[in-house]
């Protein structure tokens, strides 16, 4: 309209100039880098890669830095992009057993052959400031001595700010790991995971529009991409009693997996690197019915980079959608294919969310049309109806 | 990929395709396309493609248009009825740098016509295609959330649940309340929604002359209607449909067939009417129109009173602003202004049935 967007284009460009500007903050402040962020944000950019569904840690951080952090705006520019790549052909299955480990946590064994490897996690830390960030430098070291430091083996700095890198009596891990559920499958507790007939390619719902009831491969992608708030609350919601799963942590594993591709002219696996993941395995609960014995049902996360909310809630989500499976009723919103494939990507919610900025004034009219005229005929409705009254007492 | 990689700086274009789609990409659009103006109505689910701009911001459409425009082709982008405002300028934009595309304001000389919530006021012709950007493709959404259902409900034409709503609220408030995105009968068969238009505009979707496509991004639907395609704004015999009116004529152009915007000019509640469709309200200045606050806003800057390019192409007269366009020259009674699009609809399928 005339009053309120005459100008749009000179002000549409002008945003743009002041967004590079408001990104860049205090010019007095030297600028970050993506490597840096790639190295020092890594948490965030593997959310990036997750919700932008596209592995490329460089990117990642680029979209954080154009960004300002805003990570669904981040995922949103990493699927922009992706959209565009070319597609040459599809991995071999990665083999999450030939992990090498970085972390492997199971809640269901005491031990296990390959042991508890806790690895890098902000599981145990108290939730202090770590004040030494603000002014030091490559802090390498967590903000309280070491087992190992007590012990005095390494002599660590009682002074605090100038700590000295403990000798850790890290042991090299097993090279054999084996994932928990295949355990108590090898017993047969565990439900069995069956290929579809005929083990067809996975559906791509980023080509193909998805329909309902939607099945187990396009369920995992959406989650897969689906937001990690989304998918934690539902997960959540799950445990709290909006749905009756009692989900034991199976494992949770966190490495690096090389990826094989089969190039057709050459008819035999290429390395093409390794990337990081997040696999979570949930063990539930089922009774059985008339046709299944007794046994464990499996909720399985997977995620990019180190994501264990992500994969976590993926997994507790994943067991409550399978409940059509199990002939179990769908009486819980983490229960409904549709409920959960729609609402949990980030990118489509905020894009139609915020869409709500953009003017209306067409359809708000016929609103303000239709409400002026019903008030108006009530008043006069009411202005008869007591113009009638004395009579009807009469 | 990696971050060594020298990136397009300036030069952006080469690094995409034309119009922005892979050629892939376009065959499928148009393939739904064709499935769409087969089945009149019929929602075609499509590989919907994630776009740089946001969903819910015109994605669909936009791919539409990306998957049939061409150099031949001229596009005119509205919101709202106007081409300024700050979206439609955007994605004009987008279609400018992606496919070095020839835009135009004025809605005769455009052959491709990107709206949303808005028809142009000048009727439209053969070879012209309305690309409309829909945000809820299922008109049947609020009654049933399961698109599992619904899908069900369209295939069986199982379409009860839609009357008794609109029964509800004839009988609560004593008319239909929907004034925009009020459901259509296509062609006798699918229940549509014609997009968040408001119901003025739904008289001249009805045996348009031109082709309406139809593209809900977020949603992943297709759909359309083929020129001349019968479209009825659902109604009770007793209760006929009726588009919105104004008791003013716009403040500018003293246009009084024309939908129109409410504009606030000062915080003691006082308030003009302008034609939503800016195109419209220029042509009719431009060939001499003047509403009674033209004076007051050029003074202020906001118009130019006089526009000194004529707009070529439009040969409008004014019209009765509650007719169906199908209807003009037909010499009907001008006092059935109030009727509905139904009967014109009986008499085409009368026709089609003899």
């Amino acid at each position: 309209m005339y009053v309120a967007v005459k100008g749009g284009e000179a002000a549409i460009l002008a945003t743009h100039d002041l967004v590079a500007e408001a990104r860049r903050g205090d010019a007095a402040v030297p600028e970050i880098s993506v490597a840096q962020i790639r190295e020092q944000q890594g948490l965030a950019c593997a959310r990036v890669m997750n919700e932008g569904s596209l592995y490329d840690a460089d990117l990642a951080a680029l979209a954080l830095k154009q960004a300002q952090g805003d990570v669904i705006e981040a995922a949103f520019l990493m699927r922009a992009y992706r959209t565009t790549l070319p597609r040459f052909g599809s991995s071999e299955p990665i083999d999450t057993a030939r992990m090498a480990i970085r972390r492997r946590v199971s809640a269901t064994y005491k031990d296990l052959p390959g042991g508890q490897v806790l690895g890098p996690t902000y599981d145990y830390t108290h939730r202090l400031f770590d004040f030494a960030l603000m002014d030091n430098e490559s802090v390498m070291v967590g903000p309280d001595p070491t087992i190992s430091g007590q012990d005095g083996a390494s002599g660590a700095n009682a002074a605090g700010d100038a700590r000295v890198k403990p000798e850790h009596d890290a042991k090299p891990l097993d090279s054999h790991m084996p994932r928990v559920p295949d355990i108590l499958g090898a017993e047969g507790l565990m439900e069995p995971e069956i290929a579809p007939e005929g083990d067809p390619r996975p559906f791509d719902l980023t080509r193909e529009p998805v329909s309902f009831p939607a099945d187990r491969d396009v369920r995992l992608q959406a989650m897969a991409r689906g937001d990690e708030g989304f998918l934690l609350g539902l997960g959540y919601s799950v445990q709290r009693g909006f749905g009756n799963s009692h989900p034991f942590v199976g494992e949770i594993r966190v490495g690096e997996v090389s990826v094989e591709f089969v190039p057709e002219e050459l008819g035999f696996a290429v390395d093409l690197g390794e990337i990081t993941l997040t696999e979570c395995q949930m063990v539930n609960q089922f009774a059985g019915s008339k046709d299944v014995p007794p046994q464990f049902t499996r909720g399985y996360g997977l995620a990019f980079g180190h994501s264990e909310r992500k994969a976590m809630s993926m997994s507790l989500v994943d067991r409550a959608l399978k409940c059509r499976e199990f002939g179990e009723a769908a009486q819980y919103p983490a229960q409904q294919d549709e409920f959960v494939l729609y609402h949990s990507d980030n990118v489509e919610a905020a894009g139609f969310v915020e869409h709500l900025k953009l003017p209306h004034y067409v359809d708000f009219q016929g609103e303000l049309e239709l409400i002026r005229r019903i008030r108006k005929e009530r008043a006069e409705r009411l202005a008869n109806e007591t113009e009638a009254l004395p009579e009807a007492a009469e | 990929m990696n971050a060594q990689q020298t990136w397009p700086a300036d030069d952006a274009s080469p690094a995409y395709n034309y119009a922005y789609l892979d050629e892939q990409t376009k065959r499928m659009i148009r393939r739904a396309l064709l499935k769409a103006v087969a089945v009149p109505g019929y929602q075609v689910p499509f590989g919907s493609r994630e776009m740089p701009l946001a969903r819910g911001w015109g994605t669909g459409g936009i791919q539409v248009t990306a998957a049939i425009i061409g150099p031949d082709d001229t596009l005119k982008v509205i919101d709202q009825g106007a081409d300024d405002t700050t979206n439609a300028v955007s994605i004009r934009r987008f279609f400018e740098k992606t496919a070095d595309a020839r835009t135009t304001e004025a809605t005769a000389e455009a052959t491709i016509i990107q709206t949303r919530h808005r028809i142009p006021e000048a009727p439209l012709r053969a070879g012209q295609i309305m690309v409309y950007q829909v945000p809820q493709p299922e008109p049947l959404r609020k009654l049933e959330p399961r698109e599992a259902e619904t899908r069900k409900m369209h295939a069986w034409a199982e379409y009860g649940l839609m009357q008794v709503k609109l029964y509800e609220n004839i009988a609560r408030f004593g008319e239909v309340t929907t004034t925009y995105d009020y459901p259509v009968m296509i062609n006798g068969r699918y229940i549509m929604a014609p997009s968040p238009i408001p119901k003025f505009d739904n008289p001249k979707m009805h045996m348009s002359p031109a082709l309406q496509l139809f593209g809900a991004g977020r949603e992943k639907r297709i759909y359309a209607l083929p020129p001349h395609t019968s479209v009825r704004s659902l109604d009770f015999e007793d209760h006929p449909f009726r588009i919105q009116s104004w008791s003013a004529p716009c403040a500018l152009c003293a246009a009084t067939d024309s939908y129109l915007d409410e504009v606030v000019i000062d915080d003691q509640g006082a308030r003009m009417f302008v034609c939503s469709d800016s195109h419209h309200c220029e042509t009719r200045r431009a060939q001499g129109h003047r509403g009674t606050m033209l004076g007051d806003a050029a003074t202020s800057g906001l118009v130019d009173p006089s526009p000194s390019a004529v707009i070529p192409g439009d040969r409008r007269e004014t019209r009765d602003p509650f007719r169906n366009p199908t209807e003009q020259g037909s010499g009907m009674d001008p006092g059935s202004a109030l009727r509905s699009a139904r009967d014109d609809d009986a008499k085409v399928e009368a026709g089609a049935k003899s």
